[in-house]
């Protein structure tokens, strides 16, 4: 293959699909990177053994989840930051019921704050940005004074630690929920009528208020997702700690957003595919693990994490024309 | 002489958006002193020139000069340095700032290097006395005044930056009569300073009154120019429809009664439709004439369920009251559809493929439970397509890679889907090309034959008077006339859509 | 009679900033008189004190925000330069001050570079601030990876109390014994520096072209280059000023705390309380009203509602639920307009 073959082969490449495969590039770069450096001192290469991969995406699953969710509502162009504590919350009240009803109580959890965030949103047309801002806020408030500000003493069911961290077939059953997860997402997004009016409302809500699509339950519809996604990765998270604990949320706002948005979903709404919040996880959670693989010190990975996001969007950037 | 130099002149000036010719080959000159009126049918191409000379738009190629000295501006900044200097028909002010930080915007008066809100006010006093504008309160916040008030704001400002050459697009239209007036005595004033007026008006009678020379537009071209009183209304109006270019449409069929599928009666909201009568019966084309902005969207959209709190009786298929919303609309016993005035921002999403578009209102129609169903939404996508002729090269590609007329077929199709029976269409052939259009007109007659019922606004005379088998015509939130058979004329509609008796256009 | 008008009109303009700062008032007021040694000047020097990080860091959000942007990278800017701040003032006076300076410089540089991102880059502001404000975490843990620093203990002492004492420490007007002084000796040195940097930076700023571009720009971008206005320089000028204001904030932490502390958690808190702060002062998300003086006084609420907790018998449990009510309280008052929307279309742009 000539080089002006592989330009042309880009160029026809949809832009749609153009920060997936680029994403998916560097996720291939950050491995050999990776194993390079892991070669030269250590003579091994632990990055390509599928034991070290399936771990990696064990702990990939919690932030996968939240990102999954937090994607519908980037789709629509608003954001959901109330992640970090209706995770927390859905996996405090999971605890704290335990028993049989322990993972219906923080799903339920997650249901009611996306309605609620929701109707913000839709019906009174507050920024989701602050809105969301406001109930994580007040979620945290709720569940500081429930616990009293310590962790809670109750334990995560038998069966969340199971989904969290037993195994399957030899894989981590945290990776068949992550995959359970995705595909009723992007099933959601590609194959159903409330996906496609996702992508319609995201795109420009105008018009699909005018052509008929009911653009106030297509919103509120998104938050629930959000919040039940939330609400799946803290009941996991709890299982995985075994128990619920304060804060347990926070990591995960940014880095969700990031991996979204280096997924190629725009953040004003309306373009992106699962499938690129899928390598935006893995490329998070890789590079993370390389990074401290090479003993970085934290400060040089905040460092390299925050350039590398400035880097691609300024790739997909140039490649793109700029609408309107 | 000196004075007989025009001010600005452009030559060759041609202009295309997509395609489509918005100016061909224009060439045209403005005296100073001058009060020169710019006459056409919507669409002939007069806000692309002024555009152009006020810097908002670069021509595609041709020249203009100033004085004499060739310029070329990027931005209306530069034009504003050359005194050109323009009020637009959508208003140029910052709504969140004060009607003096407006006026002085581009370039308030300084002290060590920070506004001089003093001085600022003061000469914003100035400029709103010399418009007689005493009332407005320089410090009030431009978006608390009413659309008239706003419209003199931006006379002002348009005053402060000293214009040499200064452009009206519409200004006087949302005026009311005193400041009509004033505005007359403000140009007679700027006449006597040498200064080069452009006046944009649809108001016959105005132009009448101020201007000294007239230029017809049509189609993108520069017809002709002359001083007032070289020509007869009736000649001016005969250049601006033009004859030369006439549209085919499909035949009307003899007038008969039908069955009433629309019945409205005294539709009243807010202050835009102020009691309004009309029917559509099941097969019959039903034209909305008059200017723009004299109710007609907002007609199209109180039936369409858009607006809140709408008075008056309407009666769809039977059923009394306006739909709860377009979604209602959509899934109502009797189906409204509305391809809506702004293709770009409300018909499509221009950013998603052409597929998503045409099923947006139809989902549930494709849709097993809750999943699209791949071999119906096919099919009828395909179905769609061919039924309307789009061109493109697959679905799956995004919509704004069609060309505009193809993007309208999208919009039009998106709603056959559903199968409406009254169908409101809100100007459709707006920036489309001619074949298309004829399309559009052949389509919208086979709905009616069918049985469907079309309510269809447009700013172009020729579709009115070619497709339609009633014309109402609108004035400021009213239906002023009622037009039928033979007796839709461009005559009628013109002098109607100005509301004066048809004798003046005749 | 004339002077009467204009004054409604102006109240009526900025009914969302002077609710806050009633609202602030009556709180304030109520908290001196439950206070056990309410009005006095240790109260009022340990609640300024408090109070000048969070409202250095919201009047930094307002300018990105009045632009219709978002910065989400303030409370990381502040981080960063208190740990910059933390090596810096120490030695001479002369040192100090160019320490002080450099902070302020850096802080303000790095908003520019926010600036020319979102503007030359084209990337969204929440995106481009929510990297470089990861650059910014990595850097300040790079300076100072452990939490401490070499404040001068004069500067913090001197700072971070009365004007008496500020004079005392330096030997300034007979230290602090001088006549003239006394009128102002029992003032609070923190809140002198708020008011210092509201006259000479924010209202200057306000009230030049650029300031009026900012607002432009939130309200009517169209509009605004329309009418030739910088709209570009603006955007970046607005960042630039957040990475100051933010600057100022992580100084003054280094100076009250005497130390630097990279604390990942607490610039995050920032962040979200500086959001909360402008929409409580009544400036818009949507760009184009309110001011950083109404930021000032939305941080200040937030702040009072938090002294509470300390003098009433309140579970401090309660507070993170308290802030978020009231914040949601007052962001769905804003909210009323949309039920009067008559033409649902307008509820879309």
């Amino acid at each position: 293959m000539t080089a002006s073959a592989i330009t042309r082969a880009i160029a026809r490449i949809r832009e749609e699909e153009r920060p997936v495969l680029i994403a998916a590039g560097f996720v291939l770069v950050i491995l050999i990177i990776g194993t390079a450096y892991t070669m030269l001192t250590q003579g091994t290469a632990p990055l390509l053994s599928p034991n070290y991969l399936l771990q990696q995406l064990q702990t990939g699953a919690f932030l996968g989840i939240c990102a999954a969710g937090m994607m519908v509502v980037i789709l629509l162009g608003h954001i959901d930051l109330s992640i970090p504590w209706t995770l927390t919350t859905a996996a405090m009240m999971a605890t704290a019921v335990g028993g049989e009803m322990a993972i219906p109580t923080g799903i339920a959890v997650g249901l009611a704050v996306g309605l609620f965030n929701g109707f913000g949103a839709a019906v009174l047309r507050i920024p989701s940005m602050i809105f969301t801002l406001g109930v994580d806020s007040v979620l945290r408030g709720l569940m500081v004074f429930h616990t009293g500000g310590f962790a809670p003493q109750t334990d995560a069911t038998p069966l969340m630690r199971f989904l969290a961290s037993g195994r399957v077939l030899g894989i981590p059953s945290a990776v068949f929920v992550w995959a359970l997860v995705s595909v009723v997402i992007a099933v959601m997004l590609s194959r159903t009528a409330f996906g496609r009016a996702i992508y319609a409302t995201g795109s420009r809500e105008a018009a699909a208020y005018l052509s008929g699509i009911r653009t106030r339950l297509v919103i509120i519809g998104a938050f629930v997702c959000s919040g039940v996604c939330a609400a799946i990765a803290g009941i996991l998270l709890a299982g995985y700690a075994t128990q619920a604990y304060q804060g347990m949320g926070n990591i995960f706002l940014l880095p969700s957003i990031a991996a979204v948005v280096l997924g190629g979903t725009h953040i004003l709404g309306g373009r992106g595919r699962y499938i690129g919040t899928l390598v935006g996880v893995i490329l998070i959670v890789l590079l993370n693990s390389v990074l401290s693989m090479m003993q970085m010190p934290e400060a040089v990975r905040q460092i390299i994490y925050g350039a590398v996001i400035i880097a691609m969007l300024l790739v997909y950037g140039r490649n793109s024309k700029v609408t309107f | 002489m000196p004075s007989d130099q025009p001010f600005i002149q452009l030559a060759g000036v041609t202009k295309s958006f997509q395609g489509i010719r918005a100016l061909e080959n224009v060439a045209f000159a403005c005296r100073k002193g001058s009060i020169h009126a710019i006459l056409g049918e919507n669409g002939a191409g007069k806000s692309t020139l002024i555009k152009i000379m006020s810097g908002v738009l670069a021509a595609d190629s041709g020249e203009m000069r100033v004085e004499g000295r060739p310029v070329r501006f990027s931005t209306p900044a530069e034009a504003a340095k050359t005194g050109i200097v323009c009020i637009f028909q959508e208003l140029s002010l910052v709504p969140d700032l004060s009607v003096a930080d407006n006026i002085m915007l581009a370039d308030p008066p300084k002290r060590f290097g920070m506004i001089d809100r003093r001085r600022q006010r003061r000469r914003a006093e100035e400029l709103l006395a010399r418009i007689r504008c005493e009332d407005i309160d320089p410090d009030a916040l431009v978006r608390q005044l009413s659309l008239s008030r706003r419209q003199m704001v931006e006379i002002a400002k348009a005053l402060g930056q000293e214009p040499r050459l200064l452009i009206l697009d519409e200004a006087t239209s949302a005026l009311t009569s005193r400041d009509v007036q004033t505005v007359y005595d403000l140009l007679a004033e700027l006449k006597e300073q040498d200064v080069a007026c452009l006046f944009i008006s649809h108001r016959m009678h105005e132009v009448e009154a101020l201007c000294d020379t007239l230029s017809v537009f049509r189609n993108g071209r520069h017809i002709e120019t002359f001083a007032k009183g070289e020509k007869s209304d009736r000649e001016i109006v005969h250049l601006m429809i033009g004859r030369d270019v006439e549209t085919q449409f499909p035949p009307r069929p003899e007038p008969r009664r039908r069955e009433p599928l629309l019945e409205v009666k005294n539709l009243r909201w807010e202050n835009r439709l102020k009691g309004i009568d009309l029917s559509v019966g099941r097969g019959e084309i039903v034209g909305l004439g008059g200017l723009d902005g004299q109710g007609q969207k907002e007609l199209l959209l109180a039936l369409f369920g858009v607006l809140r709190q709408v008075e008056g009786t309407v009666k769809v298929g039977g059923m009394e009251g306006v739909p709860a919303s377009p979604a209602a609309a959509r899934s109502a016993r009797t189906r409204i559809a509305l391809v809506p005035e702004d293709r770009k921002t409300e018909g499509l999403m221009l950013q998603l493929p052409i597929a998503d578009n045409l099923l947006a209102s139809a989902f549930a129609r494709v849709s097993s439970g809750p999943f699209i169903d791949r071999a119906k939404a096919e099919t009828a996508i395909s179905a769609a397509i061919e039924k309307l002729r789009i061109r493109l090269g697959s679905p799956r590609d995004i919509v704004a890679t069609l060309s505009g007329g193809n993007q309208q077929k999208v919009v039009i199709a998106k709603w056959l889907m559903v199968e409406p029976d009254l169908i409101l269409l809100n100007d459709p052939t707006r920036g489309i090309d001619v074949g298309t259009k004829q399309e559009i007109y052949r389509l919208m007659r086979d709905l009616a034959e069918e049985g469907k019922a079309v309510l269809f606004y447009s700013s172009d005379y020729a579709e009115l008077i070619g497709c339609c088998d009633r014309v109402s015509v609108m004035y400021d939130g009213r239906v002023v006339a009622e037009l039928e058979g033979e007796g839709i004329t461009e005559e009628a509609i013109v002098a109607a859509s100005l509301n004066i008796a048809p004798e003046a256009a005749a | 009679m004339r002077l009467a008008k204009r004054l409604h009109s102006a109240a009526l303009r900025n009914r969302a900033f002077l609710g806050a700062l009633l609202l602030f008032a009556v709180f304030y007021l109520v908290y001196h008189m439950l206070h056990p040694r309410g009005f006095s000047s240790a109260v009022l020097i340990q609640n300024t004190n408090e109070s000048v990080a969070i409202v250095f860091v919201a009047m930094a959000q307002t300018l990105p925000v009045l632009t219709g942007g978002l910065d989400l990278s303030v409370g990381a800017v502040m981080t960063l330069t208190n740990c910059i701040a933390s090596e810096l003032l120490t030695g001479t006076p002369a040192e100090m001050l160019f320490g002080a300076l450099l902070t302020l410089a850096c802080g303000a540089a790095f908003g520019c570079v926010n600036g020319l991102i979102v503007v030359y880059g084209r990337i969204q502001p929440i995106i481009t601030t929510l990297a470089t404000g990861a650059v910014a975490i990595g850097l300040a843990l790079l300076i100072r990876p452990r939490p401490g620093g070499e404040v001068d203990d004069d500067l913090s002492w001197a700072m971070t109390n009365t004007v008496f004492d500020f004079a005392e420490t330096y030997g300034l007007a007979e230290g602090g014994e001088a006549a003239w002084l006394q009128p102002f000796a029992a003032i609070p040195v923190p809140l002198l520096i708020v008011l210092a940097v509201v006259l000479f930076i924010w209202l200057p700023f306000r009230n030049t072209q650029m300031g009026r571009t900012v607002y432009a720009v939130g309200s009517a971008e169209g509009a605004a280059y329309m009418s030739g206005l910088p709209v570009e320089r603006a955007k970046i000028a607005a960042f630039t000023l957040a990475g100051l204001f933010a600057a100022c904030a992580g100084l003054y932490l280094a100076i009250q705390t005497s130390s630097g502390n990279a604390d990942v958690t607490q610039a995050g808190a920032y962040t979200l309380n500086s959001i909360a702060a402008v929409v409580l002062g009544g400036t818009s998300l949507y760009g184009g009203v309110g001011g950083a003086i109404g930021s000032l006084v939305g941080a200040l609420i937030l702040r009072v509602i938090s002294f509470y907790f300390r003098i009433l018998a309140i579970d401090p449990l309660l507070q993170p639920l308290i802030e978020g009510v009231v914040l949601l309280g007052a962001v769905s008052l804003g909210a009323l307009r949309t039920l009067r929307v008559k033409n649902r279309l307008e509820l879309f742009r």
